[in-house]
C-alpha cells in the first residue's frame, strides 16, 4: 500500500511536532524514517496509523483518503517500541486475538485461527514458544510476537516504532537482518522509525530524515550517506568534522586559519560551515605553509587496520570550548608524521562540502 | 536469561537474607524491644477488642446470642445493611472504572480537578456528607418542598442511606484502579485497536484482565465500608427501628438501651464480616502478588 502525507502539521501545547510535512511513499518497500529524538518521526507514523490526530493536512493510504478514517479502518499493523503484548494472554492467544476480536461474519473458525496463528509462529521461529507467557520470553522474542501478532490481521502497511530500541547491541543487529529477510519474502509496505542511523542505513530501501518536524532529505541509504542534501544531514549522519567560518577569495577563514575551499565562485564574507568526513580530513605538519586549521593531537586509537586521531582546535576562535576533531588515517601514516599526544598539526581536506550558514543550503 | 538470573539472586526484600547476613543483622535487643512494642500493640488495641466482641456476644450463652440476630428489628437491620451495599457497591463498580478509564486512558481539561474530587469522600468527615444529602433533600433542603408535594421520601429513608453508602464509598475501586492503569499505560489498548478491536473489545479482553486484581480488591474494600458506615448514614437515617436502622446504627441504640449482649451479638456479625474481608483481601493481595511475580521474572 503506498502512504501519501501531505502537509501534516501537529502541534503538542507550544511544541511544534511536525510543521508542514509532505512525503510520498511508494508500495512494496521498507522505509526508515530517521531523526535525533524529538524530531517528529514516532508522531508521524502514529498519525499514520491514526492513533494521534494532525491538526492539519490529510494521509492518503493505497490512494484513499484514510484523514478522518478510524484506525480500525485503516488496515495497517502497528509495533510498539515496549512491544505492547497483552500480559495476561499466552503468545498463542496474543497472535489469535486481531483474528478473534473481528465481527462475528469475518470471523475464521477454530482450525483457521490455529493454524494461522502457527504458520505465522513459523515465520518468527518462535512456535515452540506458542503456551508461554510474554513475561517468560527476551526481548528479542517478544519483538518477534509483536510482530507475527501484528501480521496475523494481514495489514495493508507495517509501522513499527522504535522496533528494536529497548534491545541491546547484538539481539539489535540480528534482529534487523531478520526484519530485512522477513520484508524480503513478505513484501509489505514498511515504515519503521528509529534514531540509529546504522539501523536505517543497512535496512532500509529508502530512509526519510526528519529533524525538528520537517523531512530533511528522503533518498536511498546511499544517498543519504554520500550525497548529504542539508547541514543538518551531513552532521547527522556519520562522523564529521565541522569548520565554521567566512569566504575569503579561495579559502574559508576560520578564526586565524585558512582552509581552502576549492570552490570557484564564492562571494566574500559569505558565512559558511565546511564539513569533512574523518577519512577525508588530512594531517599536515605544522610548519607546512599558512593553509589548514591549527590543531592538537589529544589522543591516538589504534584498532585494527586504521587509526583514529582526536584532535583539539587550538586557534583563536575555540578559546572558549575546545572543539575536537577526527582524522582517519593508517598506522604507517602515523609514523611518517611522528604524530603523539600534543602534538601541533594542521588539518585540511580535498573534499569539503560547503553549506550556507544560515539558510543551510547546500553551496558545494 | 534474565529470569534465571533474578530467581537466583536473592531476594532484597526478603526479611530472612537480612537477617542471616551478619553485616546487617541488629544486636539481639534491639529485635527483642521491636518486637515487644509492636506485638503489645497488636494485641491490646486490636486483639483484645476483637476478642471482647465476641466474648461479650456470648456472654449469656447462645439462645441469647441467636435470639438478637432473629429478632425482627435486626433481621430488617441487616436486610437494610445488605441492601445499601448491594446497591452501592454495583454503582460504585461501574462508576470506579469508568472514572478510572477516563483518568488514565484519554487527556482532558480538568483531570487533575477529577483526580482530586474523587478523594473528596475520604477527606470530609462522613457526618458532614450525610449532612450535605440533608440539606438537599430534606424537608428544609433545596429540594425538600417539590419532593413533599410529589411524595418521594429520600431523608430518613431508604433512598437516604444508599446515597449517603455511595458517597461514602466511592472513592475505594477508582483509587485501587487509577495508579495500577497510569502505570500500565496505553500500549496494550493502542495494539488491540490497530489488530481491530472496537473500544469495548479492547476495554473487555485487554484493560479488564490487566486489572482485574485491583478491581477486586477495590471491591471488597467498598463493600466492607458499605457495610460498615456509621456517621453518612446516621445523619439521614432517621433512626427508625425496623425500617431505617442499618446493622451499625442498630448496635448503637442497643447498647444505649443497655442491651449488651444483643448490641454485641450484632456487632460480631460486623466484625465476622471485617474478618472474611480480611481474609479474601489477603488471598487476592497474594494471588496478584503471584501474577506480578510472573510479570517480572522476565
Amino acid at each position: 500500500m503506498s502512504i501519501e502525507v501531505r502537509n501534516i502539521s501537529k502541534t503538542f501545547g507550544a511544541f511544534k511536532a511536525l510543521d508542514d510535512v509532505t512525503l510520498s511513499l511508494p508500495k512494496g518497500e521498507l522505509i526508515a524514517l530517521l531523526g535525533p529524538s524529538g524530531c517528529g518521526k514516532t508522531t508521524l507514523l502514529r498519525i499514520i496509523a491514526g492513533l494521534e490526530h494532525a491538526d492539519s493536512g490529510s494521509i492518503t493510504l493505497s490512494g484513499r483518503d484514510a484523514t478522518s478514517k478510524t484506525v480500525r479502518e485503516r488496515h495497517v499493523g502497528f509495533v510498539f517500541q515496549h512491544y505492547a503484548l497483552f500480559r495476561h494472554m499466552s503468545v498463542f492467544e496474543n497472535v489469535a486475538f486481531g483474528l478473534r476480536v473481528k465481527p462475528r461474519a469475518q470471523r475464521p473458525n477454530e482450525n483457521v485461527i490455529r493454524e494461522k496463528v502457527m504458520r505465522l509462529l513459523d515465520l518468527v521461529q518462535l512456535a515452540w514458544v506458542a503456551d508461554r507467557f510474554p513475561s517468560q520470553l527476551s526481548g528479542g522474542q517478544r519483538q518477534r510476537i509483536a510482530l507475527a501478532r501484528a501480521l496475523a490481521v494481514e495489514p495493508e502497511v507495517l509501522l513499527l516504532d522504535e522496533p528494536f530500541g529497548a534491545l541491546d547491541a547484538k539481539v539489535r543487529k540480528e534482529l534487523r537482518r531478520w526484519l530485512r529477510r522477513l520484508h524480503d519474502e513478505l513484501h509489505i509496505s514498511s515504515v519503521f522509525v528509529t534514531h540509529d542511523q546504522e539501523e536505517a542505513l543497512e535496512v532500509a530501501d529508502r530512509v526519510v530524515l526528519m529533524n525538528k518536524g520537517h523531512v530533511e532529505q528522503i533518498g536511498s541509504p546511499w544517498e543519504i550517506y554520500n550525497q548529504p542534501a542539508t547541514s543538518f544531514a551531513y552532521s547527522f549522519i556519520g562522523n564529521v568534522n565541522a569548520f565554521r567560518g567566512r569566504v575569503e577569495g579561495g579559502n574559508l577563514r576560520v578564526g586565524n586559519d585558512l582552509l581552502a575551499h576549492g570552490s570557484q565562485e564564492l562571494a566574500d564574507g559569505t558565512s559558511v560551515i565546511g564539513y569533512a568526513r574523518p577519512h577525508d580530513t588530512h594531517i599536515l605538519p605544522e610548519f607546512a605553509g599558512q593553509d589548514g586549521i591549527v590543531a592538537r593531537v589529544n589522543r591516538i586509537l589504534t584498532n585494527g587496520a586504521v587509526s583514529r586521531v582526536e584532535l583539539i582546535a587550538t586557534g583563536e576562535c575555540r578559546k572558549d570550548a575546545p572543539e575536537y576533531f577526527e582524522v582517519e588515517i593508517s598506522p604507517a601514516e602515523i609514523a611518517s608524521l611522528g604524530l603523539e599526544a600534543g602534538k601541533r598539526v594542521r588539518l585540511a581536506s580535498h573534499k569539503l562540502a560547503l553549506f550556507n550558514d544560515t539558510t543551510q543550503g547546500r553551496i558545494q | 536469561m534474565a529470569g534465571a538470573a533474578a530467581r537466583l539472586a536473592p531476594n532484597p526484600r526478603s526479611a530472612s537474607r537480612f537477617e542471616a547476613n551478619v553485616a546487617t543483622r541488629d544486636p539481639g535487643l534491639v529485635k527483642v524491644v521491636v518486637l515487644a512494642i509492636g506485638l503489645t500493640f497488636f494485641a491490646v488495641f486490636l486483639l483484645m477488642p476483637l476478642v471482647a466482641v465476641f466474648a461479650e456476644a456470648l456472654r449469656k450463652g447462645w439462645g441469647t446470642y441467636l435470639a438478637a440476630l432473629i429478632e425482627p428489628d435486626a433481621l430488617a437491620a441487616i436486610r437494610l445493611t445488605l441492601l445499601a451495599a448491594a446497591i452501592a457497591v454495583p454503582l460504585n463498580l461501574i462508576f470506579g472504572v469508568a472514572a478510572a478509564w477516563a483518568i488514565t486512558k484519554f487527556d482532558f481539561p480538568g483531570k487533575q480537578f477529577l483526580i482530586t474530587l474523587i478523594d473528596l469522600p475520604f477527606s470530609v468527615s462522613p457526618v458532614v456528607a450525610g449532612l450535605i444529602y440533608v440539606l438537599i433533600f430534606g424537608a428544609q433542603g433545596w429540594f425538600g418542598q417539590w419532593l413533599f408535594a410529589h411524595d418521594y421520601k429520600i431523608i430518613f429513608a431508604v433512598p437516604g442511606i444508599v446515597l449517603a453508602t455511595v458517597f461514602v464509598t466511592f472513592p475505594f475501586i477508582a483509587r485501587e484502579l487509577i495508579p495500577l492503569m497510569q502505570a500500565q499505560g496505553r500500549d496494550e489498548e493502542e495494539a488491540a485497536i490497530t489488530l481491530g478491536a472496537s473500544g469495548w473489545q479492547a476495554f473487555w479482553y485487554v484493560t479488564l484482565p490487566n486489572v482485574k486484581w485491583a478491581l477486586l480488591y477495590g471491591v471488597i474494600l467498598c463493600n466492607a465500608r458499605a457495610m460498615g458506615e456509621f456517621g453518612a448514614v446516621s445523619v439521614v437515617s432517621g433512626h427508625i427501628r425496623g425500617e431505617t436502622n442499618t446493622m451499625p446504627l442498630h448496635v448503637e441504640i442497643l447498647y444505649n438501651e443497655y442491651q449488651f449482649a444483643a448490641a454485641f451479638a450484632v456487632a460480631s456479625l460486623l466484625a465476622l464480616l471485617a474478618l472474611v474481608t480480611l481474609a479474601i483481601k489477603s488471598y487476592i493481595e497474594w494471588r496478584a502478588g503471584v501474577a506480578a511475580q510472573v510479570e517480572i521474572g522476565s
